[in-house]
């Protein structure tokens, strides 16, 4: 096993960057889908309310693969229009880690002290203002070591669409050991570590942004 | 569209390896449970040597994909250590040992809950080290992770489809080749979807009246 043979390395990083990109995309709709259901899940309309807690429900409930699988064969059928699997994966994910978010920010806003919102009237701010300048703020600060966990789950999710046909870092290290079976170690190994690398960086970056968020508080 | 007669045709063949899905999901929380006590020990070991290695472990397992691991276990040791293993075992000893990590971290979180008074009270009463762990601190930190357990029971299971991808046949591999030899995908994947909402949901309720419960518990010994 020559664990470094480099010639492994230009596939696995065009993998790689597809699993970027759909770690990107799929998290950029992640993010808006939690605060939408979030909210929604704190709407006094009962109707609002329901419906978020049905979504999240349900996509918390069955599994991503599953998701994944249903969005790819059956969605197409049912709708009778063609999804490109890169379409049905960003949407599984972000559907599925906006579930898990939205609980991240149902429960960080409830989480924050009611004397901030009773303050917050008090000093005579719209809702709108209180939710940006008072709640939101805070919260965000509480938000962001869970977000990091999901993002690190985001990520570990996205291997998964090799299994609709997406041509990322686990399709790629597949496909390499087609080619040459003797090199299935060094294939793996590399895989890992790129998933480690990019693991890492998120965490790190999220890190930043937490740091950045404590910034004056105590 | 929704052909009624083709799901019921089917329902029995998905039922039917629904007690192969919970078997794997059981025989994979057990195994990440007794993986994960030792885990958390030599990680909060004071022994450098030991939990720095470890955690770089652990962190690593926890940061690198499921599907990646079980390749490895798959594909890596027949060639490396000419080790194959079954399709179950296989998926036993990966999820297993990839949620050992998130346990671990349960059981750490357990045991500091414990106050250090405890700990002071056993020297102080002499109790030796294996006495002090098995009569004092884990039956104290035990309980309150239990609702924490739960819940990766449940995460577990719903990771079970990843496994199709090392050919066990679970729920989603039955349903992807009834829908591969009939082109009916919907009823099968949404039947495969309904299972598990109908055997995760619940069970995610249980958990979280559990979790009330013992939270109502700790409210009132509080108070006391």
């Amino acid at each position: 096993m020559d664990l470094f043979s480099l010639e492994l390395l230009p596939p696995l990083l065009s993998g790689l960057k597809v699993t970027l990109l759909i770690t990107m995309y799929s998290t950029l709709v992640a993010l808006a889908l939690s605060f939408v259901a979030g909210f929604a899940r704190l709407s006094r309309f009962r109707v609002i309310s329901g419906t978020a807690a049905v979504y999240v429900e349900l996509f918390r409930g069955t599994s991503l693969l599953v998701q994944l699988f249903w969005m790819y064969f059956a969605l197409p059928i049912l709708l009778d229009i063609r999804i490109p699997a890169m379409t049905a994966a960003v949407i599984a994910i972000g559907l599925n880690y906006g579930a898990y978010g939205s609980e991240v920010v149902r429960s960080t806003i409830a989480a924050v002290p009611k004397g901030q919102v009773e303050a917050s009237i008090a000093l005579n701010f719209t809702p709108f203002q209180r939710m940006k300048n008072i709640i939101l703020p805070q919260a965000w600060a509480m938000m962001l070591p869970s977000f990091g966990n999901l993002q690190i789950e985001l990520l570990k999710g996205t291997s998964l669409v090799y299994l609709i046909t997406l041509t990322d870092l686990t399709y790629q290290g597949m496909m390499l050991r087609t080619y040459d079976i003797s090199q299935t170690t060094a294939i793996f190994t590399w895989i890992l570590i790129l998933y480690y690398a990019a693991a890492t960086l998120l965490t790190y970056v999220i890190r930043l942004a937490e740091r950045k968020a404590a910034v004056g508080r105590g | 569209m929704w052909d009624w007669n083709y799901t019921w045709e089917i329902l029995p063949q998905l039922l039917k390896v629904v007690p192969i899905t919970i078997a794997a999901t059981l025989s994979a929380f057990i195994f990440a449970c007794a993986l994960g006590a030792p885990l958390a020990m030599a990680k909060q070991s004071k022994n450098k040597w030991l939990s720095l290695p470890v955690s770089a472990i652990a962190d690593f397992i926890r940061k690198t994909p499921l599907i990646i691991q079980l390749f490895v276990l798959v594909f890596v040791l027949p060639t490396s250590i000419g080790l194959t293993l079954s399709p179950f075992v296989a998926g036993m000893i990966g999820l297993g040992i990839h949620y050992s990590t998130y346990l671990s971290e349960v059981y750490r979180s357990g045991i500091e809950a414990v106050p250090k008074g405890q700990w002071e009270a056993s020297t102080a009463l002499n109790f030796t080290k294996t006495n002090t762990w098995l009569r004092i601190i884990l039956p104290q930190s035990i309980p309150p992770t239990i609702p924490v357990m739960g819940n990766y029971l449940i995460t577990m299971f719903k990771e079970t489809p990843t496994l199709s991808a090392i050919t066990l046949v679970e729920l989603l591999m039955t349903a992807k080749t009834l829908g591969s030899s009939s082109f009916k995908y919907v009823e099968a994947l949404t039947l495969v979807g309904l299972i598990f909402l109908v055997l995760s949901y619940p069970s995610a309720l249980l958990v979280r009246a559990l979790e009330r419960r013992m939270q109502a518990r700790e409210g009132s010994a509080a108070i006391k």
